[in-house]
């Protein structure tokens, strides 16, 4: 076992993991923060999408004993106690969520696209959410869940968040 | 000791118990390994990641096969140094290495190697790098615009190629140069391939653009597939890779010429 210092969602943890665990597998494990789903463990899904010093990356790919020092942000940093964010409302309005397994992932990379490009068109939304997979949707409500979140963020600018 | 870039292959294998390195260095945040350097020629450092290829490259081929990978989760974390680790015939980037005539910068406690990438690769995921190297970076001269790198997959995003082909026209130098990918146990060039096409701007002139007949880009994509050695597997069948071959031969060749 290794220990580490994290800082996960503004918060200073500090934790023993294993030498070849994953972030997510520390996440969901240690850290109490089940939001990042555990699907395929192989980068295909995107449902444990999370923020690594700002950069969007799957949790599943990244070595926990790799992240000692640095900050992480999770799905969790999200609502504000039951309050959900604007990208969350715009799931849930939407009718973006069915199952719901593939959400956190989804809501995490629209998060990091609309940071970047405040108004992303069609086929950049497709081409941001290219690696969050959903097998319930079709992606149709997605993709307009992305819209919507965009065009709230946009004129209320990110204290919405 | 096993090296940890962006973890995107690497992590999938530690995930699935299929490796249990005893000692694992992580690389990603040594910043002397991220750099790119640009004055004719460039060395970009093993460090650098796909969606920093996107805004700037040295080549655009590279760029191109860059916007290939996988997501932008995948992208923000895999890196040059990590494609040229795994060694792949389906690395995206090699036949840009291959048709670049990039160098591959090994480094250990020994000294530096620099390895042509034609002598790099040995096999399916097997390079001449010892155990005790790093990859420090790949170099190569500036080729100018006219190149390009397509793949035939069964999605734009996040699917393994079946064939690629990166073609680098570097008129300057007079020189072409053609990577296959996914086509053989290593990254193949079709010497005939690139001897036809260097008669074709011979004649055509290298210093400006061209449209080249259509019986002249059938021929080089003729030769493209003739000199692939595919297999038939899960992905695809040789067959259908030699046919994406040919086609892909010939469309590099029209878009490329077009291009000064
Ligand atoms: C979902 C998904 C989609 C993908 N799509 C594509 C794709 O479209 N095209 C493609 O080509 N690849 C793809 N890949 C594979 C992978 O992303 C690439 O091969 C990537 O370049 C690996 O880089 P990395 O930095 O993540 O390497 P790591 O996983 O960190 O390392 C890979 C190997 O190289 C070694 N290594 C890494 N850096 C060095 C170094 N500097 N010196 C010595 N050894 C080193 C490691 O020890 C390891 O054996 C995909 C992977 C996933 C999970
Ligand atoms: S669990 Fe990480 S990408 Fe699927
Ligand atoms: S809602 Fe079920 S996987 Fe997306």
């Amino acid at each position: 076992m290794t220990r580490i210092t994290v800082t996960v969602n503004g918060a200073r943890e500090e934790t023993a993991v294993e030498a070849h665990e994953s972030l997510l597998t520390t996440l969901r494990e240690r850290l109490g923060l089940p939001g990042s789903k555990n699907a395929c463990e192989q980068g295909e899904c995107g449902s444990c999408s999370v923020l690594l010093d700002d950069v969007l990356v799957c949790a599943c790919l990244v070595l926990a004993a790799s992240v000692d020092g640095r900050e992480v942000r999770t799905v969790e940093s999200l609502a504000d106690g039951s309050a959900l964010d604007p990208v969350q409302r715009a799931f849930v309005e939407t009718g973006a969520v069915q199952c719901g397994f593939c959400t956190p992932g989804l809501v995490v990379a629209t998060h990091a696209l609309l940071r970047e490009n405040p108004e992303p068109s069609l086929a950049e939304i497709r081409e941001a959410l290219s690696g969050n997979l959903c097998r319930c949707t079709g992606y149709g409500q997605i993709v307009e869940a992305v819209q919507r979140a965009a065009k709230t963020m946009y004129l209320h600018g990110l204290d919405d968040e | 000791m096993t090296v940890l870039a962006g973890g995107t292959d690497l992590m999938v294998e530690l995930n699935f118990g299929r490796r249990r390195p005893e000692h694992i260095v992580a690389i990603d945040r040594v910043g002397e390994l991220a750099g790119i350097e640009r004055n004719g020629h460039v060395r970009m450092g093993a460090g650098v990641t796909y969606t920093r290829m996107l805004a700037d490259a040295g080549s655009q081929a590279l760029a191109e096969a860059a916007r290939t990978i996988g997501s932008p989760q995948i992208r923000n974390a895999g890196t040059i140094g990590g494609n040229l680790g795994t060694a792949s015939p389906a690395g995206d980037t090699l036949p840009v290495l291959a048709a670049l005539e990039a160098t591959v910068v090994l480094r250990s406690k020994a000294g530096e190697r620099r390895v042509p990438f034609a002598d790099y690769m040995t096999g399916p995921k097997k390079s001449v790098r010892r155990a005790d190297e790093l990859i420090v970076a790949a170099e190569w001269d500036e080729a100018g615009p006219a190149q390009t790198y397509m793949f035939v997959s069964t999605r734009n995003a996040m699917a393994i190629s079946i064939a690629g082909l990166a073609m680098v026209v570097d008129r300057a130098r007079k020189r072409v140069g053609i990577g296959l990918g996914s086509c053989g146990p290593t990254i193949i060039r079709p010497a005939d391939a690139e001897g036809f096409a260097r008669g074709l701007f011979d004649e055509a002139g290298w210093e400006r653009p061209h449209r080249p007949s259509e019986s002249a880009a059938k021929e080089l994509g003729r030769l493209v597939a003739a000199a692939a050695r595919p297999i038939d597997d899960v992905r695809g069948t040789a067959a259908y890779r030699r046919h994406a071959l040919a086609v892909m031969g010939a469309r590099a060749l029209s878009r490329v010429a077009q291009i000064a």
